[in-house]
């Protein structure tokens, strides 16, 4: 199967004034139509880095170092701003974290999914452009889109200004959307429904979707694939059951120890301990050493390789080199359903 | 006089959004919050928990109802200026957003000794700067960091400053509104277990609110639940999460997002119609209250 999107080596670095920051370090991955990839770590590991790179969303002040972007086979890595634009929407689109600071709130929803509309279908008719607003809001969830379509964002409570969000992120049937943290502002009773809405539209659109979090309860529920990401490298990537049930970074182990879901009754929560390092002047070796309890002497020294463990299941940590010591990994295993 | 340390009764609180529209934000809350316990308040966005905190803060005036803390009336004016140190010292709060809670232009030092220079109390160990060492080592931060500002800080760094400038005063009460909610898993975990360890070695009381309900299961001793300003039920924690009695807590409790996949996606969402909430809270077994409707007639 031809791959929608595929990364190769990608690295990006802003320029500041205290150095280059590395973003995003030697970053690959593909991701082929209707599939859901989430991007897990911690703030500042470069997620939504390496998302708007891909949409070339970036600031000024960031520069592409090296790597590769195919979009459906073509190459768009030095695709200008004009170039970018025509994909915008049409190939890819994004949906950003806080759903109020995305909306205008001096117009009505409607004018404002109406306004997506229009960018892509210019010579629209108004009344067919009201008929694809209202289909789009249906889409999305929103009930009584009729009674709503005058509506402003500030009418609309949290979860239903996520929804109208995607609704213009959908207007003009993207193959592939970024989400980013799409449901971090939202209550959890909201977070479930925005999460299955997605997986509806995904699969009912055939949309491939990419999915950045830091939850990993999100994760589980919404995603097929998953990549975990540290320090602006990705250091596990495998398929949702392998990275929950069968995880081998012990970076993902620490993630999935400090949830209070896997915390015995009584005993403190894990922590990780440390800090992440400064992608300024990123140390030598793995950049997870100095906070791994399992660190060899080899981290210090040597960037680990992605180790192959499936055929979907990746991730670099000198624990999976055959002259490692055996560890038990301290979370997994099946449930006992 | 009860044995708990912050009485709340029957508080309410309207916000005023135009000539005619009032919003009760806080409607006819009662609770108690016991010396050395976690008490948590859980609900969602909306249901008036911040309120409740700013209202035990004096941040905001209640429009009905009283509020005991250590069996002072803090919303009499009266006797809010005749216990006006103790109140300010005993009762501490911290906000969700850390960043915006610190002054930029002080450096740690100076934020963590600031509430003492306020209330004119002689350090206890020689200097303020010593005893803002003594309360950063308290919160697990190295002394190194004392001359930073907290733009130089992360926001798990950042949110023990605030926590060890409410340490200071050596409170009977802390209020913690949504300490962790911006912070990252692996962070909040650390932040947790520092609560944890406030309230098990020194004693602590926390009234606690969050939304996260795997945090307050896993911190919590009691547990109110909040919808539309009303508490719909208050237990102990095990008992609110092993056997939830109200539809509303019932919905809250499916919708905790399992890191498990395939139990996860089997999970099955249940949806809360919202209604009007009335009635009155009734013991279900002892400790354990929960909202029911009123009989008609």
């Amino acid at each position: 199967m031809a791959a929608l999107l595929e990364v190769k080596n990608l690295s990006v670095s802003f320029d500041t004034a205290a150095g280059e920051v590395q973003a995003v370090r030697d970053v690959s991955f593909s991701l082929s139509g209707g599939e859901v990839l989430a991007i897990v770590g911690e703030s500042g590991c470069g997620k939504s880095v390496l998302c708007r790179s891909i949409m070339k969303l970036l600031p000024d002040n960031a520069r592409m170092k090296s790597g590769q972007i195919l979009l459906d086979g073509a190459d768009v890595t030095g695709y200008r701003e004009r170039d970018m634009r025509r994909l915008r929407g049409r190939m890819f689109s994004m949906i950003f974290q806080d759903p109020m600071t995305s909306l205008n709130p001096t117009l009505p929803i409607g004018r404002q999914i109406g306004e997506a509309v229009l960018v892509h279908q210019p010579k629209l008719k108004r009344a067919a452009v009201r008929r694809r607003v209202l289909e789009l809001m249906e889409l999305v969830g929103i009930e009584d889109p009729e009674a709503r379509y005058s509506l402003y964002p500030h009418n609309f409570s949290g979860g239903m200004r996520q929804r109208s969000v995607m609704a213009i992120a959908l207007a003009a049937n993207p193959r592939l959307l970024f989400a980013d943290e799409p449901t971090t502002a939202l209550d959890v009773t909201i977070q479930a429904q925005i999460l299955d809405l997605l997986r509806d539209i995904q699969q009912k659109l055939g949309t491939a979707a990419v999915l950045v979090s830091h939850d990993l309860g999100v994760v589980a529920r919404a995603a097929d694939r998953v990549a975990v990401m540290y320090a602006g490298k990705i250091v596990e990537t495998g398929t949702v059951e392998e990275i929950f049930y069968h995880p081998r970074h012990p970076y993902t182990w620490g993630l999935m120890r400090s949830l209070p879901a896997f915390a015995r009754d009584g005993q403190p929560l894990y922590t990780i301990p440390g800090m992440p390092p400064a992608l300024v002047d990123p140390p030598r070796g793995d950049a997870f050493a100095s906070r791994n309890e399992y660190a060899l002497a080899i981290d210090y020294e040597e960037m680990p390789p992605l180790f192959r463990i499936t055929d979907t299941h990746y991730a670099a940590t000198w624990l999976l080199d055959p002259r490692a010591p055996a560890v038990t990994p301290p979370v997994g295993g099946e449930p006992d359903v | 006089m009860s044995d708990a340390l912050l009485s709340i009764q029957h508080l309410t609180h309207c916000f005023r959004l135009g000539k005619k529209q009032v919003l009760r934000a806080v409607d006819d809350v009662s609770f108690d919050v016991r010396p050395g316990e976690i008490f948590g308040l859980v609900g969602e966005s909306g249901s008036g928990k911040s309120t409740i905190a700013r209202c035990v803060m004096n941040i905001c005036q209640p429009s009905e109802g009283k509020i005991f803390f250590d069996g002072i009336d803090v919303c009499s004016p009266k006797e809010r200026r005749a216990h006006r140190k103790l109140l300010q010292t005993k009762r501490q709060i911290i906000f969700q957003d850390s960043s915006s809670s610190l002054n930029q232009r002080m450096t740690v030092a100076d934020i963590i000794a600031e509430p003492m220079s306020i209330h004119h109390i002689t350090p206890k160990r020689g200097s303020c700067r010593a005893e803002a060492e003594f309360q950063l080592h308290y919160v697990g931060m190295d002394p190194s960091y004392l001359d930073r500002y907290p733009a130089e800080l992360s926001g798990g760094m950042r949110q023990r400053v605030a926590i060890a400038r409410a340490l200071s005063m050596e409170p009977a009460l802390l209020v913690a509104d949504e300490p962790i909610a911006s912070l990252d898993v692996s962070i909040q975990a650390q932040i947790i277990n520092l609560f944890k360890h406030l309230q098990e070695e020194h004693g602590f009381t926390f009234l606690f609110i969050a939304h996260d309900l795997a945090v307050v299961r896993y911190l919590c001793d009691r547990a109110a639940v909040l919808y539309h300003g009303k508490i719909v039920e208050i237990a102990p924690t095990k008992e609110l999460f092993s056997n939830p009695l109200h539809p509303y807590t019932q919905a809250l409790l499916s919708a905790i997002p399992i890191p498990d996949p395939r139990r996860e996606r089997a999970r099955p969402l249940r949806v809360y119609t919202p209604g009007p909430v009335t009635g009155q809270l009734a013991e279900a077994s002892p400790g354990h209250l929960v909202l029911r409707e009123e009989e008609p007639g």
